[in-house]
């Protein structure tokens, strides 16, 4: 009779160490997966600055050096660490905008369908690159609650589930909407 | 309120509300089957209804689907901003992107449509795409984004299933007084004394048959205004902006207009309730919760 409570003990433990291991590795792609987006989005980034630069040239004669910034800092969006690589993004975010507001001085500009394409298309990809980290951030929180409560915890380890480290949200971006107690 | 919260507690109050449905369903079959002499047997009939009545609406529910009150699908090339906003809100939200649909329709609203995530769509007005920017765009398309995250189509069609099943049952009930079938009871009534206590019961089962599709009807709208409000505290969880849904709603409030194609059972899934002027004549009966009070609780966030 303890034999058999025995054998059901031990086989409940295997069943729930695989429920907490599939769980894992559920949460642990999905991360890799919504870097994946955010990935693509900044190849995309990349893709698509050497189009903006040649159609905006010929327009604005006298921002050669902004052009030549924007190219530079092109290159930073598929190179080194995830950070540096969403560091890169986020001031090149900075210096696009810098651009599209001075293409309000140029009518011709304004009215280039092309340009007019490419601004929607690198509005978007910002866009998407921010709601891409906030998935990412938000499963990589999830992963490491249920990678770290008890008792997920001791097969974690045993398995060898890492901490991902969330990526760092850039100030003045859109954050979490203001806790306010009414 | 903190947003986390008042996802929580809309949550809870859908879960109330279908609880109470489910309870009137049975309470219809209950007092059915007591005039007719066995109340379990009511019951009974009621989850048999239920049964039926409940895969069938699923089933036609989901050929309306392709019947999009005169959507047409909105290419790329011609709504790049469009298409991008869905995109960018389906990323955050883990979802397969929906078809993209246009309505021709002077009138500024939206609304999704589809029983299960990979199969839904996104209709706006052109009057909507006229009258919004891209921020306050991206709340509304939050907001359809949110239904179908959270399954609402299917829960209101669920809804609409309990309200069938509920009307029938009360339409048998009378018939069934009607042709002298509430005599029944006597007949299967056992060795009890007829107390006064009886003749209590017997009118509460009839004030019940008469007033449950009331109720349900009643429950059935304010399912749908929960799930409003629930739609824009999910809006805001994905875009972290309330300001855009509170700017669109503040301009819809000002451009009220009837899409021309809406019609009741659709309603509810509309971004602004879709018939002008109606909204205010009563707050129980809308499908939407007053512009106002959306406002008002976005700003609370």
């Amino acid at each position: 009779m303890l034999d058999y409570v025995l054998l059901a003990l031990v086989l409940l433990l295997v069943l729930y160490g695989v429920m907490v291991y599939n769980g894992l590795v559920r949460y642990r792609n999905w991360t890799q997966e919504s870097w994946a987006q955010i990935d693509v989005q900044l190849k995309r980034r990349y893709d698509l600055i050497p189009n903006l630069v040649e159609t905006v040239k010929g327009y604005m004669k006298y921002e050669q050096e902004t052009l030549a910034k924007i190219i530079e800092m092109r290159s930073k969006l598929v190179q080194g660490s995830p950070e540096e690589r969403m560091e890169a993004n986020q001031q090149l975010g900075g210096v696009l905008r810098h651009l599209f507001a001075l293409a309000e001085a140029y009518p011709d500009l304004k009215a280039n369908t092309v340009f007019l394409r490419l601004q929607e298309e690198l509005t978007t990809t910002e866009n998407k690159i921010a709601y891409a980290r906030q998935l990412y951030n938000k499963t990589v929180a999830e992963y490491n609650i249920r990678r770290e409560s008890f008792p997920a915890n001791i097969f974690a380890s045993l398995f060898g589930f890492q901490r991902i480290e969330p990526l760092a949200i850039p100030e003045g971006e859109r954050e979490a909407p203001q806790v306010k107690l009414t | 309120m903190i947003l986390y919260e008042a996802l929580r507690e809309n949550r809870r109050r859908t879960y109330y509300l279908l609880a109470f449905f489910v309870a009137l369903v049975m309470a219809t079959g209950a007092a059915l089957g007591y005039l007719a002499g066995d109340t379990y047997m009511g019951v009974g009939l009621a989850l048999i209804f239920a049964a039926f009545y409940i895969p069938f609406t699923y089933w036609t529910a989901a050929w309306q689907v392709l019947n999009l009150a005169g959507a047409e699908e909105a290419p790329e090339e011609e709504y790049p901003e469009l298409h991008h906003l869905v995109e960018e809100l389906v990323l955050a939200a883990r979802l397969p992107k929906p078809k993209v649909y246009v309505v021709k329709d002077p009138a500024p609203n939206a609304f999704a449509a589809g029983m299960k995530p990979e199969e839904s769509a996104v209709a706006v007005t052109t009057g909507l795409l006229e009258l919004l920017d891209r921020e306050s765009l991206e709340g509304v398309i939050a907001h359809e984004i949110s239904h179908i995250r959270n399954g609402d189509v299917k829960l209101m069609t669920l809804a609409i299933a309990l309200v069938g099943v509920i009307v029938l049952l009360a339409d048998l009930g009378q018939r069934m007084l009607w042709y002298g079938g509430l005599w029944g009871r006597d007949r299967g009534r056992r060795d009890r004394d007829r107390g006064g206590g009886e003749i209590i019961l017997v009118a509460l089962a009839l004030l019940l048959l008469l007033l449950a599709p009331l109720a349900a009807f009643l429950t059935q709208m304010a399912l749908s205004r929960n799930r409003e409000f629930y739609a824009d505290a999910s809006a805001v969880d994905l875009t972290r902006n309330p300001q855009g849904l509170i700017k669109a709603l503040t301009l819809l409030k000002e451009h009220q207009a009837t899409v021309k194609r809406a019609n009741p059972a659709t309603a509810g899934m509309y971004f602004v309730y879709p018939f002008k002027g109606e909204e205010f004549w009563s707050s129980l009966f809308s499908t939407h919760p007053p512009i106002e009070e959306r406002i008002r609780r976005l700003a609370a966030l």
